[in-house]
């Protein structure tokens, strides 16, 4: 891996090699907090900051710890990197650290994290391991923000409700209400296996559309076989 | 040769020990006074929702009382808290009593109860709890209306044989599909409120000397 490709990186992140939909790490805090998209995406940018933080420095450190003990230290800046987040969320978005509670210390175990340290900041320089966290983390916000909007919708009745408690005053009136305001609220969706569900949708979701992508890369390279033989044909007509 | 590197080893994690634990000193130095501010905002906004800044003129969250063990016990308040005096010139409008529901559907229902020195409620606040969302979680301000239902509620009206919720006979709405949550809420505010008609006096007097010591 002496080239980078950062479209590669991206793509893997993003959709390809998905820290939530594909890899299926850190399903716990996923399914915990994504009852809203306040909570979600609160977890979201956290997650982002330790992947990004803990790669860089993993990478920064690769020639100098040995394979003995790389573990424990990685573990160590993970755990720093967390820590740090969590005071941050507690010194600026005090009432969304309430509401998250035990999952952000939490983030030290998501398998995401450790797992991008190991496979890959520990092999590559600086750069592209700061890409790869950003982008693993960027795929496992969107897979949150997804899991949060639908729970919220479908069990709230609303979309971007109490976003204050993270951006601030401004963001007080971004709720929208979808289908007014008598809307019961769909039980089953704000509870645990309302998480599961909407996860495993959208696992499913992701299969069906690579499924569909597939198809049509197939019958790309079948129609341009074809359109060549066709020309033959015609040539020996002529 | 394996006695260097393991003590080559251990030099290498110690460094690393160190110096994460330096990055997380300088943090936690550096964002210490915006948390306890953060903390006692929070702590405060609860409070000035059962007493608006309007009825009174003090410190809420530094004029408090401390009762003895046993009394906190008797009115279940979490350790570590007290009960607030509102006043308004020296003169206490109110108390607040942190206390908590123990017999909810699940875990410590945490509770703000606020009472007026006549002994009518000046307002209740979940501050935290862990019911079922959706059903349960009704108690919270931001989900329902049903906690206002207590203001101005005294031990006289409804009278005491009607704090109950309706399902078992008394005054209180239930929710529905969820009974346990607001009848551990109502029977706790009915502790404290029959806690406070016997010990009113006390607290009365607590509150005054304690004004007066104060500047």
């Amino acid at each position: 891996m002496s080239q980078h490709n950062y479209k590669e990186i991206a793509i893997n992140g993003l959709w390809k090699n998905n820290p939530g939909l594909v890899q299926l790490l850190g399903l716990c805090p996923l399914l915990a907090v994504t009852g809203s998209v306040v909570n979600a995406l609160g977890l979201g940018f956290a997650t982002v900051l330790v992947l990004t933080g803990s790669n860089l420095a993993v990478s920064l450190i690769r020639h100098n710890v040995s394979d003995a003990i790389r573990l424990p230290a990685f573990v160590m800046i993970i755990a720093t990197f967390t820590t740090c987040t969590e005071l941050l969320m507690q010194a600026f978005t005090y009432e969304l650290y309430q509401i998250l509670g035990i999952f952000i210390p939490l983030i030290v175990t998501n398998c995401v994290i450790l797992g991008r340290a190991d496979a890959f900041a520990s092999k590559n320089p600086a750069l592209p391991a700061v890409a790869d966290g950003l982008m693993m983390g960027c795929g496992f916000l969107l897979v949150l923000f997804a899991i949060g909007a639908v729970r919220e919708a479908i069990g709230a009745g609303t979309l971007f409700a109490n976003m204050h408690l993270l951006f601030g005053e401004v963001a007080r009136n971004w709720q929208i209400t979808l289908f007014g305001a008598d809307y019961k609220g769909f039980l089953i969706a704000i509870l645990p296996p309302g998480a599961f569900l909407v996860a495993g949708l959208l696992i499913a979701l992701k299969n069906i559309i690579d499924a569909r992508i597939q198809q049509r890369l197939a019958a790309q390279k079948a129609a341009t076989t074809k359109g060549s033989r066709r020309v033959r044909t015609t040539g020996q007509i002529a | 040769m394996l006695g260097r590197s393991i003590r080559k080893n251990s030099a290498v994690l110690a460094a690393f020990a160190a110096i994460t634990a330096g990055l997380i000193a300088f943090t936690f130095q550096s964002t210490q006074a915006r948390i306890v501010e953060a903390e006692r905002r929070a702590a405060q906004r609860a409070l000035f929702e059962i007493v608006p800044q309007s009825r009174h003129d003090n410190d809420l969250l530094s004029d408090t009382l401390t009762l003895p063990p046993d009394q906190m016990a008797q009115l279940n308040m979490p350790e570590q808290t007290r009960i607030h005096v509102a006043r308004n010139g020296g003169e206490p409008v109110a108390f607040i009593i942190p206390t908590t529901a123990t017999d909810g559907y699940s875990g410590d229902i945490r509770l703000l109860i606020g009472i007026n020195p006549d002994g009518s409620l000046a307002g209740v606040r979940v501050l935290s709890h862990k019911e079922t969302p959706g059903l349960g979680d009704k108690i919270e301000l931001g989900k329902n209306n049903w906690i206002l239902g207590f203001d101005a509620k005294s031990l006289e009206s409804p009278v005491l044989e009607k704090w109950r919720v309706k399902k078992d006979g008394g005054d209180f709405d239930q929710f529905a599909g969820a009974t346990i949550t607001p009848r551990a809420v109502v029977n706790q505010v009915k502790n404290v409120l029959q806690y406070f008609s016997t010990h009113r006096d006390d607290l009365l007097q607590q509150a005054r000397s304690n004004g007066i010591s104060q500047p």
